[in-house]
C-alpha cells in the first residue's frame, strides 16, 4: 500500500520536549526486559574492551621482537593471547545478541498489538482526522525503529562513548603527544556529526514529504484514470507527475551531497591526524621517546576507536529519530477513547427495536478532544464549525420503516451514524427502547443496530466472509442460509457466478466489483447481521431502475420484523418506507406518510419531486407501485 | 516469444506465480536486464566515472597499511641515520593517500546517488506514462493497489539497490581486491593465510546469502499481509465498528503480528551468526598472521613494519563483506521488483494512437458506428454486430437494465476500447485516425465515479480545459448548479477536496465533476450514470443547466452539442431528442420518445413504472 502523503498537517509543529523525557515514556513497557537489555549492554562493552585489548598484544609483542633475544615460545604465547581474545570478542557478540534481540523483538510486537487495539477503539472522529497512512507509519516502521534502536542503537551510543573514552586513555598511555593529535582531530567530528544529523534530517523529512506526495499523485493518477482518459488530460498529468518526481530526485540528490560531505569529513580527518601522527611517530621513536610496539599499537587502537568516531554522527541520529518515534507512539497512544463502555450498562429486558432521537445536536470537529490529535490547534480552529444537527427529534416505532429525506448536505448520514454511537451526541440523547445508546454495551449496541454505508467498504477477504461479517453464526448450514436468503434479498445472485463463486476474494486485494455490486453486498452483510435496528444510508443509489424495484419489493419483506432507518435521495427508495420524516435546517421539520406530505411540504416536494409540474399524481400511494406495473 | 511457457510470462501474466518454468523465467529475467541496460544506457559516462573514482579511492585506501610499514622500516632508520626526508616521504604519501580516498569517496557517493536518481526518475516516468497510456480494459483486470505497489514500493526495492548497494559492491570488491595485493606485494606468506581463511569465510557468506534471502522474502511476505490488513481495517473503521470485528480483527492482527515477530527474528538470528562468525574467522586469522610473521621477525627474515601492516590489512580485509551480503539481499529483492516492472511495462495497450492522424481540430459531432461488434478481450461479446448513426447535435438516452451493453456503447463512442470489428467514426473518420488530443478535445465522458484530485474545487473544475480562467470556472459551476455549495465552502473556490475533512459529499462530488464537462466544451458529451447520487433538487437544477448547454456550444456557431446520456432515473429522457432502449447488447426500441411512449413497448412500459415511483 502506498502511505499517503502527510495528511496531519492540522497538527501543525508539535511542543518539543526534552529527549530524555521522551524516552522515559517507554520505561513502563521496557522494564520487564530491563535486565537483559542491561545483560546485552554489559557484553556490548566487554565486546569493545577486548577489541581494544589486541593493539595492547600487539605492542608487547612487538616490543619483545625488536628487542634481542626473545624466544619463539613468546610469539606463540602472544598469538595465543590474540586468538583467545579474539574468539572471546566474537562469543561476546552472540551474548549481546542473545541478550537484547530476542526481548525487544517481543517488545515490539507487543507495543504494535497494542496500538493496533486501541486505534480500533478510538472513536471514528479520530480516523477522520488521521489518514491510515500516517498510522500505518507509526504502526509498522516507527516501532520497528524503536526496536532496532532499544537493540542496537541505543546499546552501541553507550558502547561507543566508552570505547572513545577507554581508547582515549589508552592512547594516552601508549604517547600522550600523538593522543593529543588524535583526539584534536576525533572532537571536531563529534561536533559535526550533531550539525549533520541536523541538516540531514531536514533534507530527509523533505525527501519523505516529497516522497509521500509522490505516491499521491500516483494514488490519484490511478484512481483517477477514468477522468484522465475522458479529458484526455495524460500529458498534463504526466508533465506535472515528471516535475514532482524531478523534485524528488533533487533533493535526494542534495541529500547525497550532505551525505558526501560528511563521509569526507568523517573519514579526512582521522586519517589526516594519522598522517600527522605517522611522522610524529616516526620522530618520537626515533627519538626514543616512543618504542615501536607502541607505535604499533597506537595505530592498532586508533583503528579501533575510528569506527565509534565515524559512527557517532550516525548513532546521535539514531538516537533522536528514536525520541521521534516514541512521540509519535504517544500521540496516539495518549487519544482518549471517547466512545466507551459505560460503567454500569444497562441490559434491555426484551428488543422491541424503537429508535428515539431526543434534541439531538452535533457538528464534526467542535470538540477540542473529539480527534485528539495530540492537542495541536487546527489552524484558524477557534471559529467552531456550525452544528450539522440543532436539536433532532424523532421516534420510529418498533418494526417501522422510517425513510430520512433532506436536501445534499442537510445531515441525513450524519444522523444515522449517531444510532451506533460511531459518533457521540453533543447534547440530547438517542435511545433504544428507552435506553440511551451511551448505557449500552457497545457491543450490544452494534449488534442491535446493522448499518449500511454510502460509500461501502468491503473487505479483502470471501463474499461469504464479507456478507456474514456481522452474522451472529459465521459457520455451518444456518450461516449458509442466512447467506443465501441476505445475497437473495439485496438481489446479489451475482456473487455466485463470480469465478469461485461466494468463496471468490473481493476487496482492494481482490476482484475488483462495479459500484452497484459493491452495493448489494453491503446490503446483504447489513441484512445477513439480522439487527433489530437497520439503518441504511441511500442503498440503492448505483442500482438501475428494474434491480432497485426488486430490492425494495424483498426489503419491504423482509423488513417487517425489523425498525429500519433509510436515507432516501429519491422516491423509489421511500417506496420502502411506512413513513417519511424530512430533514431540514438541522431539526426534523415534518414527520408523515409520503402522500400526507407531498400534500402539505413544499419543502418535501421540492426535495423529493422530480416532476416538473409539481405532485399531480397525488393519489397514488408508494404501494401501487407493484400494481402500476 | 511464441511458446506458451513465455507467454505465460509475458507482461503482468506469471506476476502471482512464484514458479516459472526454466524458458519463462530466463525469459523475465533477460526483459528486466534489457530494461536495467535501457536505464543505464543514457548515464554511461557517468557510470564510468564513478567507477574509476570507486577504484582509485579503494586502492588508496588500501595502500594505508603499507604505508605505515614503510615508515617503520625505512623512515625510523634512514631517520636514526640522520635522514629525515623518508619519514616526510612516508608522511606525505599517507596524507596524499587519505586526501585522495576521502575526495574520491564523496565524489563517488554524490555521483551514485546523481546516477541512481536519474536512473529512477526514468524509469518513473516510464511507468508512469505507461500506465496512463494502458487502456481502460488492462486496468479493470488489474487493480488499482497492484500499480500502485509497481509505482512505489518496486520502485522503492530499485532505489535502495542503485543508492547504497552498487556502491558498497564495487567498494568492497575493490577494497578486498587492493588489501590482498598489497598483503601479498608486502609478505606473499601472509596474504596466503589470508586467502585460506577468505574459504570458510566465503562459505558462510554463500549460507548467510540463501539463508537470509529466503528469510527476507518470507518477511516481506509477511510484513505484506500485516500491512494490508492494518490498513483495510482503519479505512473501513466505520465498518470495523459497526460490525463488532473489534476482537476478531484483535486476534487476527495479533496473529499477523506473531508472524511478522517470528519472521523478524529468523532474519536477525541468522545475522547473529554471520556477524559474530565473520568477527572470529578474521580474528582467528590474525592470530595466525602474527604467529607466521612474528616468528619470521625473530628469524630476521621480516621486517617488523609489514608485520604490523599485514595485521592490520587482515583485520580490514574481511569489513566490507557484511556490506556485500547485503547488497545481495538488496539486489534480490530489487531484481523481484524489477521482473514485476518490465512486465507492466511489456503490457500493450489495446487502444493505441493512430501513427499518422487525421487532423479534426473542430468536430461537428456527428457518431456512427458501422457494423460494430464488441466484446471485452476475449470474453463473450458484449455487442453484437450493429450499425447506428447519430447525427450532430442529437441528443440520446440511452435506456435498459443493468448489463445490456449501455455503457460499453458509450466506452466506444469515447474510445475507451476499440471495437472488435467494424468502426465507431466522428465525422466519418475513424476514432483510431483521430489524434488523442483532438479526440479528447471533441468527445468527453462523465462517469458514475466523480473523482476528485487533491487540490481546490477550482482547480477540479479546471481539469475539463487546460488554462481555464477563475471566471471560467465559475461559470462552469453555475451552469451545473454547484456555484452556491462551493461559494458556502470555508474557501470557496480554493477550498482543497483532500479525501478526509473535505466533506464533500457524494453528489457534491458529482457536481463537480459535472462542471468539468461543461468547462471542456466538447463537441460529443457522454454522461454514465453522471447523476446517479444526486439529490431530486440538484438533479432538477443539473437538468436544467444540461438543456441550456446542449442546446448551444460555446465558440462554436451556435450549433447544438451532440450527447449520450445513460441513465438509470429516466429524467434524463425528457430533454432526449431520441431514446434507444438496449437489451442484452442490442437495440431494440429506437425513436423519439413519444413515439416510443406511444408505440407501448418496452420504453412506454419502464416510463409508466418509472412515472409511478415518482410521487
Amino acid at each position: 500500500m502506498p502511505q499517503r502523503a502527510p495528511a496531519h498537517a492540522t497538527s501543525g509543529p508539535a511542543p518539543q520536549t526534552p529527549f530524555f523525557r521522551s524516552i522515559s515514556r517507554l520505561g513502563p513497557a521496557v522494564r520487564p526486559i530491563l535486565p537483559r537489555l542491561v545483560a546485552g549492554l554489559a557484553a556490548g562493552l566487554a565486546t569493545s574492551a577486548l577489541a581494544l585489548a589486541i593493539p595492547q598484544v600487539l605492542r608487547a609483542v612487538i616490543d619483545q621482537l625488536v628487542a634481542n633475544g626473545t624466544q619463539p615460545s613468546a610469539v606463540w604465547g602472544a598469538a595465543g593471547v590474540v586468538l583467545l581474545l579474539g574468539v572471546l570478542e566474537a562469543g561476546m557478540m552472540v551474548l549481546r545478541r542473545l541478550f537484547v534481540i530476542e526481548p525487544s523483538v517481543r517488545l515490539e510486537r507487543q507495543m504494535r498489538v497494542a496500538m493496533y487495539g486501541h486505534l480500533q477503539d478510538l472513536p471514528v472522529a479520530f480516523h477522520d482526522r488521521w489518514g491510515s497512512g500516517q498510522l500505518l507509519s507509526r504502526s509498522v516502521a516507527d516501532l520497528g525503529f524503536l526496536r532496532r534502536w532499544l537493540a542496537f542503537g541505543a546499546i552501541f551510543l553507550v558502547v561507543s562513548v566508552s570505547t572513545v573514552a577507554i581508547g582515549a586513555v589508552l592512547l594516552f598511555t601508549l604517547s600522550w603527544q600523538l593522543a593529543l593529535i588524535f583526539l584534536a582531530a576525533a572532537l571536531p567530528i563529534m561536533v559535526y556529526g550533531a550539525v549533520f544529523r541536523r541538516n540531514f534530517s531536514l533534507a530527509t523529512r523533505r525527501s519523505q514529504d516529497l516522497a509521500g506526495d509522490l505516491a499521491t499523485t500516483v494514488e490519484e493518477s490511478v484512481h483517477g484514470i477514468r477522468v484522465l482518459k475522458a479529458f484526455g488530460r495524460g500529458r498534463e498529468a504526466l508533465e506535472s507527475f515528471a516535475e514532482q518526481a524531478d523534485r524528488l530526485r533533487e533533493t535526494e540528490v542534495a541529500k547525497a551531497r550532505h551525505q558526501a560531505v560528511f563521509s569526507l569529513v568523517v573519514t579526512l580527518l582521522p586519517e589526516l591526524a594519522l598522517g600527522v601522527g605517522l611522522v610524529t611517530g616516526i620522530w618520537l621513536t626515533a627519538t626514543g621517546q616512543l618504542s615501536i610496539g607502541s607505535l604499533a599499537a597506537f595505530f592498532a587502537t586508533a583503528a579501533a576507536v575510528a569506527q565509534p568516531v565515524e559512527s557517532s554522527g550516525m548513532l546521535v541520529g539514531m538516537a533522536l529519530t528514536a525520541k521521534t518515534a516514541v512521540d509519535r507512539h504517544f500521540e496516539v497512544m495518549d487519544a482518549a477513547d471517547t466512545i466507551t463502555d459505560p460503567a454500569d450498562p444497562e441490559h434491555p429486558a426484551a428488543t422491541r427495536g424503537a429508535l428515539t432521537f431526543r434534541d439531538v445536536v452535533f457538528g464534526y470537529a467542535r470538540r477540542a478532544g473529539d480527534g485528539a490529535d495530540g492537542g495541536a490547534a487546527r489552524p484558524g480552529g477557534d471559529a467552531a464549525p456550525a452544528a450539522v444537527l440543532a436539536g433532532v427529534t424523532l421516534e420510529v416505532r418498533p418494526g417501522e420503516t422510517m425513510a430520512l429525506v433532506g436536501a445534499t448536505g442537510s445531515g441525513k448520514s450524519t444522523l444515522l451514524q449517531l444510532a451506533p454511537r460511531l459518533y457521540d451526541v453533543e447534547a440530547g440523547s438517542v435511545e433504544i427502547d428507552g435506553v440511551d445508546v451511551r448505557r449500552l454495551p457497545l457491543a450490544e449496541l452494534r449488534r442491535l443496530v446493522a448499518v449500511a454505508f454510502e460509500d461501502t467498504t468491503l473487505f479483502s477477504s470471501s463474499v461469504r466472509d464479507n456478507v456474514l461479517l456481522g452474522a451472529a453464526v459465521r459457520e455451518g448450514p444456518e450461516a449458509e442460509a442466512l447467506l443465501a436468503e441476505a445475497l437473495d434479498i439485496a438481489q446479489a445472485q451475482f456473487a455466485y457466478s463470480l469465478p469461485a463463486g461466494l468463496d471468490t476474494r473481493i476487496g482492494e486485494e481482490g476482484l475488483s466489483l462495479s459500484g452497484g455490486q459493491r452495493q448489494r453486498i453491503a446490503l446483504a452483510r447489513a441484512i445477513a447481521a439480522r439487527p433489530a435496528v437497520l439503518v441504511l444510508d441511500d442503498p440503492l443509489s448505483a442500482l438501475d431502475v428494474a434491480t432497485e424495484e426488486r430490492v425494495t419489493a424483498r426489503l419491504r419483506e423482509a423488513l417487517t420484523e425489523t425498525t429500519a432507518l433509510v436515507v432516501a435521495h429519491r422516491p423509489s427508495t421511500v417506496a420502502l418506507a411506512d413513513r417519511v420524516a424530512l430533514l431540514a435546517g438541522g431539526v426534523i421539520e415534518d414527520v408523515g406518510t409520503h402522500a400526507e406530505l407531498l400534500a402539505r411540504s413544499a419543502h418535501y416536494r421540492w426535495v423529493i419531486a422530480s416532476l416538473p409540474e409539481g405532485p399531480r399524481n397525488l393519489d397514488t400511494e408508494p404501494g401501487d407501485l407493484e400494481e402500476a406495473r | 516469444m511464441s511458446t506458451s511457457t513465455t507467454r505465460a510470462a509475458f507482461g503482468t501474466a506469471g506476476e502471482d506465480s512464484l514458479d516459472l518454468s526454466r524458458e519463462a523465467s530466463r525469459a523475465v529475467r533477460r526483459r528486466s536486464l534489457r530494461l536495467l541496460g535501457e536505464l543505464m544506457g543514457p548515464v554511461r559516462g557517468r557510470l564510468a566515472a564513478t567507477l574509476a573514482m570507486v577504484i582509485v579511492s579503494q586502492a588508496t585506501r588500501a595502500a594505508g597499511p603499507a604505508l605505515i610499514a614503510f615508515g617503520i622500516d625505512r623512515a625510523l632508520p634512514a631517520l636514526a641515520a640522520g635522514d629525515p626526508g623518508v619519514m616526510w616521504l612516508a608522511g606525505g604519501g599517507y596524507l596524499a593517500a587519505a586526501l585522495t580516498t576521502a575526495l574520491l569517496t564523496a565524489g563517488y557517493v554524490t555521483s551514485t546517488a546523481a546516477l541512481s536518481q536519474a536512473m529512477l526518475l526514468d524509469l518513473r516516468v516510464r511507468v508512469f506514462r505507461h500506465t496512463q497510456r494502458l487502456s481502460l480494459d488492462f486496468h479493470e483486470h488489474y487493480t488499482s493497489g497492484r500499480i500502485i505497489s509497481r509505482q512505489t514500493s518496486d520502485l522503492e526495492a530499485l532505489r535502495e539497490l542503485l543508492d547504497t548497494g552498487v556502491g558498497a559492491l564495487a567498494s568492497g570488491l575493490m577494497f578486498m581486491g587492493f588489501t590482498a595485493a598489497a598483503v601479498f606485494f608486502l609478505d606473499w606468506r601472509s596474504g596466503l593465510i589470508m586467502l585460506a581463511a577468505a574459504v570458510p569465510m566465503a562459505v558462510l557468506a554463500r549460507w548467510y546469502q540463501i539463508r537470509s534471502q529466503r528469510a527476507y522474502r518470507a518477511s516481506r511476505v509477511v510484513s505484506a499481509r500485516l500491512i494490508v490488513h492494518f490498513v483495510e481495517t482503519m479505512t473501513g473503521i466505520r465498518a470495523v465498528k459497526a460490525f463488532r470485528r473489534e476482537r476478531d480483527n484483535s486476534a487476527e492482527y495479533g496473529r499477523l503480528a506473531d508472524d511478522f515477530a517470528a519472521a523478524t527474528l529468523r532474519s536477525i538470528q541468522l545475522h547473529g551468526v554471520f556477524q559474530p562468525g565473520l568477527a572470529l574467522i578474521g580474528n582467528v586469522s590474525v592470530a595466525a598472521v602474527l604467529l607466521a610473521a612474528g616468528v619470521r621477525v625473530l628469524e630476521g627474515t621480516l621486517a617488523v613494519g609489514v608485520l604490523l601492516a599485514v595485521v592490520l590489512s587482515t583485520k580490514r580485509f574481511f569489513a566490507p563483506l557484511e556490506q556485500m551480503a547485503m547488497f545481495y539481499n538488496s539486489f534480490q529483492s530489487a531484481q523481484a521488483a524489477l521482473e514485476k516492472v518490465s512486465g507492466l511495462l511489456e503490457e500493450v495497450p489495446s487502444v493505441q494512437p493512430p501513427r499518422d492522424p487525421v487532423p479534426l481540430p473542430r468536430a461537428r459531432g456527428a457518431v456512427a458506428f458501422a457494423s460494430v461488434a464488441f466484446s471485452y478481450g476475449e470474453g463473450p461479446e458484449v455487442l453484437p454486430e450493429f450499425s447506428l448513426a447519430i447525427p450532430a447535435g442529437q441528443t440520446v438516452a440511452l435506456v435498459g437494465a443493468t448489463g445490456a451493453g449501455k455503457s460499453s456503447l458509450a466506452k466506444l463512442v469515447a474510445r475507451f476500447y476499440d471495437p472488435s470489428a467494424g468502426a465507431v467514426t466522428l465525422d466519418g473518420v475513424d476514432l483510431r485516425r483521430l489524434s488523442t488530443h483532438d479526440l479528447r478535445r471533441a468527445v468527453v465522458m462523465v462517469t458514475q465515479e466523480a473523482f476528485l484530485f487533491s487540490g481546490s474545487v477550482a482547480d477540479n473544475i479546471a481539469l475539463g480545459r487546460a488554462g481555464a480562467s477563475r471566471a471560467d470556472i465559475e461559470a462552469a459551476a453555475k451552469a451545473v448548479g454547484a456555484h452556491e455549495f462551493i461559494s458556502a465552502l470555508t474557501e470557496g473556490y480554493d477550498t482543497d477536496v483532500t479525501k478526509r475533512g473535505g466533506r464533500v459529499s457524494a453528489g457534491q462530488r458529482q457536481l463537480i465533476s459535472f462542471a468539468r464537462a461543461v468547462l471542456a466544451d466538447p463537441a460529443v458529451l457522454i454522461l454514465d450514470e453522471a447523476t446517479s447520487s444526486l439529490d431530486v433538487p440538484s438533479e432538477r437544477l443539473v437538468q436544467a443547466g444540461l438543456s441550456r448547454l446542449l442546446s448551444r456550444r460555446a465558440g462554436n456557431d451556435g450549433s447544438r452539442r451532440t450527447a449520450v446520456i445513460i441513465a438509470h432515473r429516466l429524467s434524463s429522457v425528457e430533454i432526449a431528442d431520441r431514446v434507444l432502449v438496449m437489451e442484452a447488447g442490442r437495440v431494440v426500441e429506437d425513436g423519439s420518445p413519444e413515439e416510443l411512449l406511444a408505440r407501448g413497448g418496452r420504453f412506454a412500459a419502464l416510463q409508466a413504472a418509472w412515472r409511478d415511483s415518482l410521487v
